[in-house]
């Protein structure tokens, strides 16, 4: 007699909220398009169980001064487009980026600190050179970061950037700077389930509405606590799907920046053979990296090298259709 | 179903006779709820209550062993979805594919490769565990002839891949009786394949070419004609409808505890993609969403390498995080006059600090106090990572024969502790460095 195997789907009963990045002229800014990402009813990629109305999108990192610290993988692969962020930003769009991520580094070329007008003036550059969305990220240290994306914040009025990293010593500057000029938030808090819904709670209690959120859980790198943040992203979008409200963000996850970092990314000499090439071990490192955290939740992943961008567009084409 | 402890309890004799080792009866039915001790431990119980219990604890996931001796594998036994809820307990076999069309020096090279490598990371060797044998040439001799010549090269398991039931009779022959995985039984050739699976020692892989029903009802009629030990190939060669195959295979398996599907998975990222970056994607999904068994089509070092670290992430126990060895570890070729600081032996902690001392380029000593794999803040709250710690950790590794000027740097988070380490040190100057990682790189910049 055949058999009848009853398909298994989950009833959840939340929803990712959808978040907007960029505006147009209609909206205050001047974006030839926007990217909505979130609104999924289910599991990464479970079509089988419910809606998935929007894919996850590609950021790619550049940044306002040449990153002389990257691994001369990177380098190489985007030459002499490095030195100006604009010329980056612009080969970034060709290569099929979503959304541009620049990173402020915090000093220039001879360690003297960046200014909010540099900043600003940056930023103006980077949209003047492409029509995406845009997320910045500050250097890194709370007092830079205030000083540095306040001014931003202001000289790209209604743009709908998503500034970070928006943590919790200094949510109140950066919230402050999306409420008065009409951009987003990305919270980040380090790898845990509860933090980031505390923070979410507390942005929210500012008076930030939730759509113009996002979370970084914190990305750790293949082999550099990969497991930990695959494991709270699951976390948080299972929490997410059984109707907790303050889990509901859409995810960002700094990949390249994580991936590249590490010294299987980096180092050409004097590692063990079974490592194999660089090149190609760099990518692979990016590639899984990102392919995993897609798996566990990713709305957003921000990469670094060309190839891999190539390589998770197809995988998000390929694991969207159906 | 999974039983209560409460429910296991009711069919124990209750006499509390301590046979068992543990105190109650009911303390022992509680320890074999958790599955940390097997039934056989009580001499008492009725034969019809083992019925009752061993029908219930079987696992949702068969267990299956691939391979005799130091390289045997198994896979199976999964009892969760999400590796949060407890762990993952058997990681996914990686094997590489040859066919028996291929030249005899490529098929040799190609073995000697695979057979040969290991990657070491934390302390654990990783290696590839398997070989899969693919009859493309159709002949039962030749591929015989191939998985002999193949077998007295490495005693790694095999996956030998035929649809002829009489191919992999002749394979098995002369196998070696290393416990192959057989590919695979269908609804056009399970009969044949099921006699050779029970004659011989081995699994068999079961594949449907039309979805989990077929899969179902192959299964029922196989084990009907007496072979247990399955792994399964739901059959879909499309990324996105795979895992979602895989999903709904694990989920039927652990939420419904649906035997006919109870098996491991078996996976081809070679067929899911007509690229290695394809390959490669496919078998990152695979090793994070429930395969068994993945066997590949290529084989670079560079790709395995991640990929095996990935394996090993997601495998990790999150109850046990991996731990580092205390000691003093080197960065960038520390000489006398370059910073020692420390840090705790959790490996989260131990790969944050790692990977922002190699990245600065700058030469550092790391002083890792064994804090019981516990991060800085939770060890120095539970009381694990004080000054007696650090300052045993320096004397016991000899820190300070390493540097001319006896200076440490304690994480900002445990600046608290700098006044009790300089007594349990004296004539140390104890600095006091970032809390954040992230900032170390500037902190050795500015550090004197």
């Amino acid at each position: 007699m055949p058999v009848t195997v009853e398909v298994p789907k989950e009833r959840w009963t939340g929803t990712i909220r959808e978040v907007t990045l960029g505006a147009t002229a209609d909206d205050g800014g001047t974006r030839t398009k926007t990217v909505t990402v979130g609104g999924q009813t289910t599991l990464p990629f479970l079509h089988f169980e419910g809606e998935i109305p929007n894919p996850p999108i590609i950021g790619i990192e550049i940044q306002d001064g040449y990153p002389a610290d990257w691994s001369p993988v990177l380098l190489e692969s985007w030459g002499d487009a490095a030195n100006d962020p604009a010329a980056w930003a612009r080969k970034a769009e060709e290569l099929g980026a979503d959304v541009i991520m620049l990173k402020l580094r915090g000093t220039d070329g001879d360690g003297n600190p960046t200014t909010g007008e540099q900043a600003a003036a940056t930023v103006k550059a980077v949209l003047g050179a492409t029509g995406l969305p845009i997320l910045v990220r500050g250097p890194g240290q709370a007092e830079a970061d205030n000083q540095l994306l306040v001014a931003v914040a202001e000289a790209a009025s209604g743009e709908r950037l998503a500034l970070g990293l928006c943590e919790d010593k200094n949510y109140r500057t950066i919230v402050a700077g999306a409420l008065a000029h009409g951009h987003l938030v990305i919270a980040s808090t380090p790898i845990d389930v509860n933090l980031a819904k505390q923070l979410n709670i507390l942005i929210s209690d500012m008076r930030l509405p939730l759509d113009r959120v996002l979370m970084d859980p914190t990305t750790g790198a293949l082999g550099y606590g990969l497991e930990y943040t695959y494991s709270v992203m699951e976390r948080l979008r299972v929490a997410a799907l059984t109707g907790d409200g303050m889990t509901q963000q859409p995810m960002v996850c700094f990949v390249g920046e994580e991936s590249w970092r590490q010294k299987e990314s980096r180092a050409a000499q004097g590692v063990p053979k079974e490592w194999g090439d660089i090149e190609k071990r760099g990518i692979t490192w990016e590639t899984v990296t990102a392919t995993t955290l897609l798996e566990s939740g990713a709305d957003c992943v921000v990469l670094r090298h060309p190839k891999t961008i190539d390589i998770i567009r197809g995988t998000i084409n390929t694991l969207m259709a159906h | 179903m999974a039983l209560s402890g409460l429910q296991i309890y009711k069919l124990l004799p209750k006499t509390n006779c301590k046979d068992c080792g543990f105190p109650t009866c009911l303390a022992f039915a509680m320890k074999l709820a958790a599955q940390q001790v097997d039934l056989s431990a009580c001499p008492h119980v009725s034969d019809e209550a083992k019925e009752a219990l061993s029908a219930a604890s079987a696992p949702p996931v068969r267990l299956v062993k691939l391979g005799t001796g130091a390289r045997e594998f198994q896979v199976g036994n999964e009892t969760v979805m999400f590796r949060h809820e407890k762990t993952f307990f058997n990681k996914p076999g990686l094997a590489l594919r040859v066919k028996d069309t291929e030249a005899a020096e490529a098929i040799a090279a190609k073995v000697e490769t695979v057979n040969a490598y290991s990657v070491e990371r934390v302390g654990i060797d990783m290696p590839f565990d398997a070989i899969a044998i693919e009859n493309t040439s159709g002949e039962a001799g030749t591929f015989a002839d191939v998985v002999e010549a193949v077998r007295a090269k490495t005693d790694l398991p095999f996956v030998l891949v035929s649809d002829s039931a009489e191919a992999l009779k002749a394979a098995l022959a002369v196998e070696g009786g290393h416990k192959p995985l057989l590919y695979a039984a269908t609804t056009d050739n399970w009969e044949p394949m099921a006699a050779v699976a029970k004659a011989g020692e081995g699994s068999l892989a079961v594949r449907s070419k039309d979805g989990l029903d077929e899969l179902a009802d192959l299964t029922e009629k196989i084990k009907g004609a007496g072979v247990e030990d399955l792994v399964l190939d739901p059959g879909s060669r499309d990324l996105g409808a795979s895992l979602a195959q895989f999903t709904q295979l694990r989920r039927l398996a652990l939420k419904k505890n649906f035997r006919p599907l109870g098996f491991p998975l078996i996976a081809f990222p070679g067929e899911v993609a007509d690229t290695e970056e394809g390959e490669i994607v496919a078998a990152t999904q695979y090793i994070a969403k429930y395969a068994g068994i993945i066997v590949m089509d290529r084989f670079d070092p560079a790709v395995a390498y991640p990929l095996l670290t990935l394996r090993l992430n997601i495998y990790t126990d999150p109850q046990k995080p991996i731990s580092v060895d205390p000691g003093i570890y080197e960065f960038n070729n520390p000489t006398a006059d370059s910073p020692l600081l420390t840090t705790t032996n959790f490996s989260l902690t131990y790969f944050s600090v790692a990977g922002e001392l190699d990245g600065s380029g700058m030469p550092a000593w790391l002083l890792i106090c064994d804090a019981e794999g516990m991060s800085v803040l939770t060890a120095w709250a539970a009381g694990k990572f004080d000054a007696e710690t650090i300052a045993k950790a320096v004397k016991t590794f000899g820190a300070g024969d390493k540097i001319n000027r006896q200076k440490i740097t304690l994480p900002g988070h445990v600046a608290v502790l700098s006044g009790e380490l300089e007594e349990e040190l004296p004539g140390w100057e104890i600095q006091v460095g970032p809390r954040e990682a992230v900032d170390i790189p500037a902190y050795l910049k500015a550090w004197k």
